[in-house]
C-alpha cells in the first residue's frame, strides 16, 4: 500500500531534539501518573482521561511544531498541553478546580487550554476539534502567516461526521492542517474491530485526496520524523495529511482502573507496556550516547520535583468565589 | 426619533443584508463571509449577491454542503483572530452544526476561564410561508436562547436587519442573526451609512395605551396590521419588538405593561416551549401587580410546518389571531 507505508528511516534527529522528546514524554508521564493517583484517591474531582502510554505521540508531534503553531485536542488532552509547553502549576490547579488554574476552575480536565501557546482546548466532544483546527488553518492562510494547525483525534472520532467534514474541507482548500490520529485501539471501551471495518484510519485519507501516513506511535523518533514531514508539507502550502499513530493507553478510558469492567485482557495491556515508549527512547538515547542513564534519572528527578511543586501550588490555591460563577459567560457581561 | 425615521432611502430586507455585509467587510479586513453558495451564486435568497465581485474568493467563501465543518471553520477562525460571518442557509440546518455552535462556540470563553474571544456571527434564514414544508421553514430560536454564551437576535425589518448585523459582527461573542425569508422583499427606510442597533435593546414600534403586544421577527408586521384594524375600533395597541431575544430587554416590556396592564406575546415558532413562555414568565415576575388579565401567547400549533399553502396559512400566526387575542385580553368578544 504505497501511500500508507511508514516513512523511510532517516538519520536520527539532532541530540537536542532527542533530549527534548524525552523530557516532554517524561513530563507527560509524571504529570499523568500523579493526576491519576490524585483522582482515584478522591482529591481531584470529576473524570480524568489520562494519556499514560501515548506520550510518544504528543511529544513527537509537538517537537515538530513551532511554538506559534496551533493544536486542537481531545478529551484525553493533558498530554497535548504538557507537550506544547503548558504550565504544570496551572494545569494541576485546574484539575483541582482552583481559581489559579488555566480556566479559573471553570473548565477542568476536559477543557484545559492555553490559547497563548496555540493550544485551542481539550474537548469534551469526540470529534469536536477537527473542524476548529480547519478554522485555525483557514485563519492562518487568510492572515498570511505560515502557521500550521494540528487536529488530534482518536480512532473513535474517525467515525464522527465532523472529522470527515473537516478532512474534506482541509483537503479541498489544501489548508495547512495535520490530522493526527491517536489510534489506541479503542473507542472508549469498544475495540476498533467492533467500531469500524478498516484497520488503518489513514486509509480514509485517500477518500479526501490527501496522503495518509502510518507510524508506530510507541516510537517517539518515528512520530517526530513523520510529523515533521507532514508539518513541513502543510507549511509549504501542499495541504493536509492524516498521520495515524498506532498507540495504546495503559490506563483505563477514565482514571487509572476505571470501573474495573473487563473489556481488554491483562495480557494485551502487559504486552503493550513492554513497548513503553519512554523506556524504548531511553534505551535508544543511551545507545546513541545522547542521554546516559544518569542523565535520564536527572530528568526524572527534576520533573518529579516540578510536579510535586505544581501539586502543592494547586492544593494551596483558593477555590473560585461563588460570585465568579457568572463571569466570562460573555465577553462583556450581560445582565439577565 | 430613530435613524430610520429620518432616512429617505427605502431598501428591501434582502438588500439591507447585502449592504450591511459589504460595509462591514470594507471597514474590517478580518471580516469574511463563508457559506454554501454565498459566493458565485450569491446565496439562495440573493442576500450575498455581488459580494464576491467586490471582495473575491478569499473573503467570500463558497463551502461544501457541510454545516458542521462550516460552523467549525467559523469557530476556529474566530478563536484565532478573524471575525467570521457564517451563513447557515436555512435555520432548519442549524441542528446539523449544533455541536459547534452550542458546545464549542458558546462555551469556549467560559470553559477556558475567559481567555477566548469568539467574534462569530451566524446568519440563518427562518420562517414559514413559502410552502417549503417541515425542513425548510422552522423558527428554532428558542433552542439557541437556552444556551448561555450565545446571543440571539431576530430582525423584524430592513432597518433592523442592517443594524443588528452590524452589532453582531462588532460583538466579541457568538451572535446568531435569525433572518426571515418572508421579509426579504419588505421595504423600509434604511440609512446608507453603517449603524448599530444595540443587542439587548427592545424598541417600541408603536405606542398605545390599551394592550402591549410583544412581537418577534416578522410577527411585528402582523402585529402592526392588527393594531391598524383595532385602531378603527378605538383600541390602542402598543407594539414592542424585542429585536434581541438573548440578551432580553425585559425592562422595556415591563415598563409598557405597567402602563397598559395587558400583554400578548407573539412568535411564529411553535407555541409550546417557545420563547414567548420566557417573556411571559418574566413579565409576571416583574409586573404581576400591574396585570389586569393573563398574559396571552400566540404561536404556531404543535405540529411540523405543513406543505400545502392552505394548511400553511392556517399554521402561521397572523394579524387576525392577534386581533382576536387583543379583544379577548381586553374582555371584549369579537
Amino acid at each position: 500500500m504505497p501511500p500508507n507505508k511508514k516513512p523511510a528511516p532517516t538519520t536520527d534527529p539532532a541530540p537536542d531534539v532527542l533530549r527534548d522528546l524525552h523530557r516532554r514524554m517524561v513530563r507527560i508521564r509524571t504529570f499523568e501518573v500523579e493526576a491519576g493517583a490524585l483522582m482515584e484517591s478522591g482529591r481531584i474531582p470529576g473524570a480524568l482521561h489520562l494519556y499514560v502510554g501515548e506520550e510518544a505521540v504528543a511529544a513527537g508531534v509537538m517537537c515538530a511544531l513551532r511554538d506559534d503553531d496551533q493544536i486542537t485536542s481531545t478529551h484525553r488532552g493533558h498530554g497535548h498541553l504538557v507537550a506544547k509547553g503548558g504550565s504544570l502549576d496551572k494545569m494541576f490547579a485546574e484539575l483541582f478546580g482552583r481559581s489559579t488554574g488555566y480556566c479559573k476552575g471553570k473548565g477542568g480536565s476536559m477543557h484545559i487550554s492555553d490559547l497563548t501557546l496555540g493550544m485551542l482546548g481539550a474537548n469534551g466532544i469526540v470529534g469536536g476539534g477537527p473542524p476548529i483546527a480547519v478554522g485555525a488553518a483557514f485563519s492562518n492562510r487568510y492572515q498570511g502567516n505560515d502557521r500550521v494547525a494540528v487536529a488530534f483525534f482518536g480512532d473513535g472520532a474517525s467515525n464522527e461526521g465532523s472529522f470527515h467534514e473537516a478532512a474534506n474541507m482541509a483537503a479541498l482548500w489544501q489548508l495547512p492542517v495535520v490530522f493526527v490520529c491517536e489510534n489506541n485501539g479503542y473507542g472508549e471501551f469498544t475495540p476498533q474491530r467492533d467500531h469500524q471495518r478498516i484497520v488503518d484510519v489513514a486509509d480514509r485519507a485517500a477518500g479526501y485526496g490527501m496522503p495518509g501516513v502510518i507510524v508506530d506511535g510507541m516510537d517517539a523518533i518515528a512520530v517526530y520524523e513523520a510529523a515533521a514531514a507532514a508539518v513541513d508539507r502543510a507549511r509549504r502550502g501542499d495541504g493536509p495529511t492524516i498521520l495515524e499513530c498506532k498507540t495504546y493507553r495503559f490506563y483505563d478510558h477514565v482514571g487509572v482502573h476505571g470501573m474495573r469492567i473487563p473489556y481488554r485482557s491483562d495480557e494485551e495491556v502487559e504486552a503493550w507496556k513492554l513497548r513503553d515508549a519512554i523506556l524504548a527512547l531511553e534505551t535508544r538515547l543511551a545507545e546513541l550516547g545522547v542521554l546516559s542513564t544518569d542523565d535520564a534519572a536527572s530528568v526524572h528527578a527534576e520533573i518529579d520535583a516540578e510536579v510535586a511543586a505544581a501539586i502543592a501550588f494547586a492544593e494551596s490555591s483558593p477555590f473560585p468565589e461563588p460570585n465568579e460563577l457568572l463571569e466570562d459567560v460573555y465577553s462583556v457581561e450581560v445582565a439577565r | 426619533m430613530t435613524a430610520a425615521a429620518v432616512s429617505e432611502r427605502q431598501l428591501p430586507y434582502v438588500l439591507a443584508i447585502t449592504e450591511a455585509i459589504a460595509q462591514l467587510m470594507r471597514e474590517d479586513e478580518r471580516v469574511f463571509l463563508a457559506g454554501e453558495d454565498v459566493g458565485r451564486y450569491g446565496g439562495v435568497f440573493g442576500t450575498t449577491r455581488g459580494l464576491i465581485d467586490e471582495f473575491g474568493e478569499r473573503r467570500v467563501v463558497d463551502t461544501p454542503i457541510s454545516e458542521a465543518g462550516l460552523l467549525g471553520l467559523g469557530v476556529g477562525a474566530a478563536a484565532t483572530g478573524l471575525r467570521p460571518i457564517i451563513e447557515i442557509m436555512f435555520m432548519d440546518f442549524v441542528p446539523i452544526a449544533l455541536d459547534q455552535l452550542a458546545n464549542q462556540a458558546a462555551k469556549m470563553k467560559y470553559m477556558f476561564g475567559g481567555t477566548a474571544r469568539l467574534p462569530l456571527t451566524v446568519r440563518t434564514m427562518a420562517g414559514a410561508g413559502m410552502s417549503m414544508a417541515a425542513q425548510h421553514s422552522q423558527s428554532l430560536e428558542a433552542w439557541l436562547c437556552h444556551v448561555p454564551g450565545l446571543k440571539v437576535v431576530m430582525p423584524s425589518g430592513p432597518y433592523e436587519v442592517k443594524g443588528l448585523l452590524a452589532a453582531a459582527v462588532h460583538d466579541d461573542n457568538p451572535v446568531v442573526v435569525v433572518e426571515n425569508k418572508m421579509s426579504l422583499g419588505r421595504m423600509a427606510p434604511v440609512p446608507e451609512e453603517l449603524y448599530e442597533i444595540p443587542i439587548g435593546s427592545a424598541y417600541v414600534v408603536r405606542p398605545g395605551r390599551d394592550c402591549t403586544v410583544i412581537a418577534m421577527g416578522r410577527m411585528v408586521s402582523e402585529a402592526t396590521s392588527a393594531a391598524d384594524a383595532l385602531a378603527d375600533e378605538g383600541i390602542e395597541v402598543e407594539i414592542i419588538d424585542p429585536r434581541s431575544l438573548s440578551p432580553l430587554d425585559i425592562e422595556t416590556m415591563v415598563e409598557s405593561v405597567a402602563r397598559t396592564n395587558r400583554a400578548i406575546v407573539v412568535h411564529e415558532a411553535v407555541r409550546f416551549g417557545g420563547f414567548g413562555g420566557e417573556i411571559v414568565a418574566q413579565i409576571q415576575e416583574h409586573a404581576f401587580d400591574h396585570l389586569d388579565a393573563p398574559v396571552a401567547r400566540i404561536g404556531a400549533p404543535f405540529s411540523p410546518v405543513p406543505f400545502s399553502p392552505v394548511l400553511e396559512q392556517h399554521y402561521i400566526p397572523n394579524a387576525t389571531a392577534i386581533v382576536e387575542a387583543v379583544r379577548a385580553t381586553l374582555g371584549r368578544g369579537a
